[in-house]
């Protein structure tokens, strides 16, 4: 996978990304390095081009320019003399199985129980034997403390469990990063707590993750970073307790300052 | 079975000729709504996923084939197709057109029922690495179908009613075998509430077959 002359390089690198929606830019030039072993949160208001970038990670999105590696390797395109060229969807799809997304609404395939949801990628994609395919599931399930309703389909569980369900279906597949996308800003505020807690435990266990939240608490206790977005640009970035305890800029304060009384 | 004249009598006179309509109406039926939904599917397929051109075709065959009236449909199949020196019969024409008929109102449930399946899904598909076929088959067919079902249910029941107009080319199906038992004994209320019944029974069965399949699709909600 990584080619060992990029061995310095870190597991994502995305290198002066733009994207356009017809002629509105939306991102304009994003330079993020993620580390192995890294939890990097990535705040920012409505608007400002976070999903996006994630989107684009995920090869959801097709980007206008820059470059995007994992693992020293360009993913989703391809430079034949000298224009870049989109990849085969065959070959999108090996590299998105590398990568993991939670996404806000969950999108838990409603026809399929818990573990079958797990189970999907697992068999189809990585080919995996029925029987190892469902331990994997049922271990996962497990973690996420759902080993009791693996047998449930979507409609049967609370939202919070959905998503937690939606998170063992993405980390089974032993993605080398997952992207989590405002996973619980769909939720009830009493059921925002058990998901927190079981990406919280993710991140322990030394899985790369790449976190858009809101939840300003668990920003500052979790992420090893802290990436604010505005504008489709960023505008700042470090430890949380420099981005936020000290903000840099009168729009990152401002920001900051709808979640007063939280940072005292 | 009682005296010549009578309805139980004459009924019983005709129910040779009857039953064999009434299983031609089956088995064109069945035959239309075979082919019909195959190309249906594909037709389908073309309009959701298919590039610009292929879209455009599609739809312009589909809206010819619902625009025009069926009837018209099988006089063309036909008569039509003999214009053009290829040969049919009666009941290869009409199966011809109706299927024509079926594969547009197909197309257009398909296209229907894979549209309205959230982007979400194919997309949470996708995040997992699975490639087209992969979702299409595990993750937006299984959904899909169950949408499908309803309409899938009623155009085969406007196939059943349909395969009457053959009647008109010739096609002994269960209305003309009527017609021809009425011309020998002039019980003309009585043989087509008859016919009626047989039709009403055939679509009963139908939409029951569609109950029974919703049920099994019954197991997830949204
Ligand atoms: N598919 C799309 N077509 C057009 N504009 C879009 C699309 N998706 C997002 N946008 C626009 O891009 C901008 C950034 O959106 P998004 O990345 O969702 O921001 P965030 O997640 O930070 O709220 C917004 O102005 C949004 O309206
Ligand atoms: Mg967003």
């Amino acid at each position: 996978m990584a080619s060992s002359d990029m061995s310095s390089e870190p597991l994502l690198r995305a290198t002066n990304v733009h994207k356009r929606f017809d002629s509105v830019e939306v991102l304009k030039g994003i330079d993020l390095d993620v580390a192995q072993g890294e939890v990097v949160a990535i705040i920012g208001s409505s608007g400002s081009g976070k999903t996006t970038m994630l989107r684009c990670i995920n090869l959801l999105e097709e980007y206008d320019d820059g470059e995007i590696h994992i693992d020293g390797e360009t993913i989703g395109y391809r430079i034949v003399g000298g224009v870049r060229k989109r990849l085969r969807e065959s070959a999108i799809a090996d590299q998105r199985a590398r990568i993991g997304m939670v996404f806000q609404g969950f999108n838990l395939f409603p026809h399929m129980t818990a573990e079958q949801n797990v189970m999907l990628g697992l068999t189809k994609v990585q080919k995996m034997p029925k029987a190892e395919a469902r331990d994997r599931a049922v271990h996962w399930l497990d973690r996420v403390g759902l080993a009791e309703r693996r047998e449930h389909y979507p409609y049967q569980l609370s939202g919070g469990q959905q998503q937690r369900v939606a998170i063992a279906r993405a980390v089974a597949m032993d993605p080398r990063l997952v992207l989590f996308d405002e996973v619980t800003s769909a939720l009830d505020p009493e059921l925002v707590a058990e998901v927190l807690s079981v990406m919280k435990s993710l991140a322990e266990s030394g899985m790369t993750m790449l976190v858009v939240s809101h939840e300003m608490l668990f920003v500052r206790d979790v992420a090893t970073r802290v990436v604010f977005m505005d504008g489709g640009r960023i505008a700042a970035e470090g430890p949380p307790a420099e981005v936020m305890g000290n903000p840099s800029s009168e729009r990152l304060r401002s920001f900051l300052g709808r979640f007063h009384g939280l940072f005292g | 079975m009682g005296d010549k004249g009578t309805f139980l009598y004459e009924i019983w006179v005709a129910r040779g000729s009857l039953l064999s309509g009434a299983a031609l109406t089956m088995q064109l039926s069945l035959a239309v709504i075979a082919i019909g939904s195959f190309i249906g599917c594909f037709g389908g397929l073309g309009l959701v996923y298919g590039p610009a051109p292929l879209r455009l075709a599609i739809r312009s065959v589909v809206e010819v084939l619902r625009g025009v009236p069926v009837l018209v449909l099988i006089l063309f199949c036909y008569y039509g197709l003999a214009l053009f020196s290829i040969d049919v019969t009666a009941p290869a024409a009409g199966v011809i057109a109706l299927s024509g008929f079926c594969a547009a109102h197909m197309s257009e449930t398909f296209r229907g029922a894979v549209a309205s399946i959230p982007v979400g899904q194919t997309e949470a598909a996708k995040a997992i690495g699975m490639r087209f076929w992969q979702r299409l088959t595990y993750v937006i067919l299984p959904q899909a179908a169950r949408r499908m079902l309803p309409p899938w249910v009623n155009t085969g029941v406007e196939i059943v009613k349909g395969t009457t107009l053959l009647s008109i080319i010739g096609v002994v199906e269960l209305l003309l075998s009527t017609q021809q038992a009425i011309a020998r004994n002039y019980l003309i209320i009585q043989f087509y509430l008859a016919a009626a019944l047989i039709y009403i029974i055939i679509n009963f069965s139908v939409s029951q077959l569609g109950a029974w399949l919703e049920r099994r699709f019954a197991y997830f909600r949204y």
